[in-house]
């Protein structure tokens, strides 16, 4: 169904529509919400690991003048053990409260225990000081491996692992185990000239979103309760808000404010329960804003993990079979993305046996959430720098040997899909053309590595409705809150269809009663599936604007069309009309029109990235500089592509970061030692080349315009690319993430 | 409740006063009590840069100075950059090179720029990265952070 054709608006490059808003501070984020009578609420937050709560006495607390209301677990509604569809998945609701408010015990240093509501920030702070809880400490689970032997301290009593369909009889920290199997992998290793395997580590590493968590709760004494926060998806707001309070959907208005990065890590809900439940009881609106060190100790980051990796080849660099062991930390309640990470490992390759198996292992750390390609940057760690020394045993090319064993439409996936088409190849051949692979590299201690990245996307549901203006403008009304431009790149997609400027679409993200059903900002799938919706309400418009070009005319509507800008009758009368002088007589041809359209496609179409990257090891110091990095992507049809570019870059740059600096360093006790922006080194624009991003366009043919999705694959190949070119400038195959100086000086055999 | 005291300062060029207790930092001043949303707060700590705002010509992170430490100063933020009817040169130099996603840094990013560009009109791109090295952004990989700024910077 794709459309093979020019473009007038897709493709170009216009002003994001709430730049001028953005640029200058007028923009509204979930902290700047103000409302008259507003208390300020703090979190008070467990300070061990792994403990019991014996008890809470609020009483203190309450006692402190300005402090209007105290709330715990014993506020929450008791929640069942029973699963819930709450957009992102199937959530187990006990879990989920739990992790809202400890009730019985305290899983990770940082887990909420109480909170307070206060007419000042500074007021609710000291009162939480003033809570007095009694713990009795137990020991803590800290590492994947650790927490699955036999005789670790347990989390959860009632935690038994499932697999295969089948539940053990003892319980254990392992929740879960999956399994893929294709072909024969015990045969096709025996097939193989050249066998490697090797085992890998990745630390637990934050999302790092600038802005902290917020909500504004205000409930009504008719049980009205209205959210205002920041938020990758105001209706998974509502779903979950509604289950832990067990409150109506329809009684919860989500207003969705401008929002200050995600990355997967503003879908879970933290504060906003908190919010809604202190409103509640002061009868007050209530503000509740996370501090930095809360982002980092009290929300979702993204797993450590254990890989194995081994595979197989010929001598003619054939991949005979691949296996895979992926041993994912969930954090304190089950729920890792190791299932995303076991569908992503191989499926850059067309394999013919393989064999993987993934482990959801719960640790006394922050439960996980996603971040950008959940699961696969792990995965594609071990693969990738696996493959590498195979191609480097082989004396093949890195790039032709994934050439040499590329996945195409028609291949299947280990986990079980065929391949639609696919633009994995045409990935590998514009890396190896480009000037960057072809420059010279040669220095002492410069090295150059690549790898490749494959993430599924999504499609999910949205609803866009357009109302048109009289003057040939239209308001376009949605529900993803955007995070990086797809205001744009949807009206753009609404504005291809009618042939008007991307500028004559005004854009508004609005809440949860005033637009259809739309599923979060995630996934990659913004762009992909609410710019279809708008495409489909864009389709509506000019459907009814043709009727009403009829009407004008009085002739059957099969005899007019719609091309460039103009409606013109065909068959007889020569009656010509702009799309923009029409808006203006809609009054006297039946009133305003109005477009509407949902969506829920299934062919949101893979995504794959081939990386290039060029380092320098300080031999000294152990660091390792990036000094030239190529990010090669298809991204099917980019709608705007300056922030298609924006995507690549900033997830390669997150992918380095990841790769160089980033991880949550725990002490014995299970606290985190390095809860700030300055201890947590996110990479600063001082630590980096500029990044090229090269987009390929092989059209999804799963939607009108060919889009696919681009915003997380560009995070799966940085680490082992990296990888592999420090192996180039130093000899030295590092497996474990973060790459940091010491890791390198101690492989360097120099500490 | 801790006792206020009255500061008069000059923010944007308008003389402005309010009242603040001594802890209040000048981030929580200019957002609470004077409604200047546009300076975030990031880490509340001086490492993320997202409340740059420049205080006598110098660039600062808002949430370390307090707000009674602003008597008779002058503070510029990001509602005071843009002419009544114009953008100013960064800021259209960030639009056109499509240098922000979320935004919530671009603020940040567009006062230190200003700061920069305000001492060093023709900065290298080393010099850019070094000065900016103060302010996190986590969506762009600050790639077409640095192009708006040499483009501000030849533009101005």
């Amino acid at each position: 169904m794709t459309e093979n054709k020019e473009y007038k608006v897709v493709g170009t490059r216009p002003i994001r529509h709430d730049g001028v808003d953005k640029v200058t501070g007028r923009a509204l984020y979930g902290a700047d919400f103000q409302i008259a009578g507003l208390l300020h609420g703090r979190v008070l937050r467990s300070p061990h690991a792994h403990a019991r709560i014996l008890s809470i006495d609020t009483s203190r607390a309450e006692a402190l003048p300005g402090v209007k209301g105290v709330v715990t677990a014993a506020d929450l509604p008791t929640a069942e053990d029973r699963i819930a569809d709450l957009g992102e998945g199937a959530v187990n609701l006990k879990y989920l409260c739990d992790n809202i408010f400890a009730s019985d015990k305290a899983l990770y240093k940082g887990h909420a225990v109480a909170a307070v509501a206060a007419t000042n920030p500074h007021i609710a702070e000291e009162a939480c000081t003033l809570i007095d809880v009694e713990y009795e400490v137990l020991p803590p689970v800290l590492e994947v491996r650790q927490a699955m032997e036999p005789d670790a301290p347990l989390l959860h009593e009632n935690i038994k692992t499932t697999s295969m369909g089948e539940t053990a009889e003892e319980p254990s920290n392992v929740a879960s185990h999956i399994q893929h199997k294709l072909g024969d992998p015990e045969k096709g290793f025996a097939e193989a000239d050249i066998v490697i395997e090797r085992d890998f580590v990745t630390g637990t590493v934050h999302q790092g979103y600038i802005e902290p968590h917020n909500a504004t709760a205000h409930f009504n004494q008719d049980g009205q309760l209205t959210i205002w926060c920041s938020t990758q998806g105001a209706f998974t707001v509502r779903e979950q808000v509604a289950e832990i309070l067990q409150h109506p959907i329809s009684k919860i208005k989500v207003v969705p404010m401008e929002i200050g990065g995600g990355f997967g890590g503003k879908i879970s809900v933290y504060i906003k329960p908190v919010a809604a439940l202190l409103a509640k009881k002061t009868g007050k609106p209530v503000k509740v804003l996370m501090s930095r060190t809360d982002v980092f100790e009290g929300t979702g980051p993204t797993p450590a993990s254990y890989i194995r990796v081994k595979m197989g080849a010929t001598k003619a660099g054939k991949i005979t079979a691949a296996e895979a062991y992926l041993a994912f930390e969930a954090g304190a309640y089950p729920g890792s993305p190791v299932g995303p990470g076991a569908m992503c490992i191989f499926a850059p390759y067309n394999i013919e046996n393989v064999i993987i198996d993934g482990y959801d292992v719960v640790v006394n750390k922050p439960k996980t959430a996603p971040y950008r390609a959940p699961g696969a940057p792990n995965a594609a760690f071990g693969s990738e720098t696996v493959l590498d020394e195979i191609a480097e045993e082989l004396g093949i090319d890195p790039l032709e040997i994934r050439l040499i064993n590329a996945a195409k439409e028609g291949d299947r996936r280990a986990d079980g899909p065929i391949h639609p088409r696919i633009g994995f190849i045409e990935t590998v051949e514009a890396a190896k053309s480009h000037p960057h692979y072809t420059a010279p590299n040669g220095k002492k201690h410069h090295g150059r590595g690549i790898a490749s990245g494959y993430w599924f996307n999504i499609g999910l549901e949205s609803s866009v409705t357009i109302n048109v203006n009289a003057d040939g403008t239209i308001n376009l009304i949605e529900g993803s809150t955007d995070i990086g431009g797809t205001r744009s790149s949807i009206a753009m997609q609404a504005a291809e269809v009618l042939d008007i400027p991307a500028e004559s679409v005004n854009p508004s993200v609005v809440d949860t009663n005033s637009v259809g059903y739309t599923a979060v900002t995630g996934g990659s799938r913004t762009t992909y599936a609410t710019g279809y919706a708008a495409y489909e309400a864009a389709q509506d418009v000019k459907r009814k604007m043709i009727e009403r070009a009829a009407k004008l005319w009085e002739v059957d509507e099969s005899n007019v069309q719609f091309a460039d800008g103009v409606f013109s009758s065909i068959n007889g009368k020569e009656e010509q009309i702009s799309f923009r002088d029409l808006c203006g007589r809609l009054g006297e041809t039946g009133g305003p029109v109005v477009g509407s359209g949902t969506v829920n496609p299934g062919g949101a179409g893979g995504a794959y990235a081939t990386h290039i990257v060029d380092v320098v090891v300080d031999e000294e110091t152990g660091k390792v500089e990036v000094l030239r990095y190529t990010a090669v992507q298809d991204a099917g049809k980019a709608i705007h592509p300056s922030y298609v570019e924006g995507q690549i870059q900033g997830g390669a740059v997150q992918g380095i970061g990841w790769a160089l600096n980033e991880e949550y360093i725990y002490n014995d006790e299970g606290e985190m030692t390095n809860a700030s922006f300055l201890d947590y080194r996110m990479p600063t624009c001082l630590d980096l080349p500029m990044i090229d991003a090269v987009i390929v366009e092989v059209p999804n043919p799963g939607h009108p315009y060919g889009v696919r999705g681009v915003g997380e694959v560009p995070i799966v190949p940085p680490m082992a690319a990296i990888a592999n070119a420090i192996y180039d400038a130093i000899g030295i195959r590092m497996t474990e993430l973060p790459m940091s100086p010491n890791r390198l000086l101690k492989a360097m055999g120099k500490i | 409740m801790a006792r206020k005291s009255h500061v008069q300062t000059t923010i944007n060029g308008e003389t402005v006063e309010f009242l603040c207790e001594s802890r209040q930092s000048l981030l929580e001043v200019l957002r609470d009590e004077l409604h200047l949303t546009g300076a975030k707060e990031g880490c509340n700590n001086g490492n993320c840069g997202a409340c740059s705002v420049i205080l006598d010509g110098r660039l600062v992170n808002s949430c370390l100075v307090l707000g009674v430490e602003t008597e008779g100063k002058s503070v510029e933020t990001i509602e005071g950059v843009a002419e009544p009817d114009k953008l100013h040169p960064i800021q259209d130099a960030f639009l056109e090179n499509a240098a922000l996603q979320c935004g919530i840094c671009t603020p940040g990013f567009i006062m230190s720029t200003k700061a920069l560009l305000d001492q060093n009109p023709n900065p290298t791109e080393h010099e850019i990265r070094y000065w900016l090295a103060g302010n996190l952004c986590r969506c762009t990989g600050y790639d077409k952070i640095v192009r708006a700024v040499q483009d501000a910077a030849e533009s101005m």
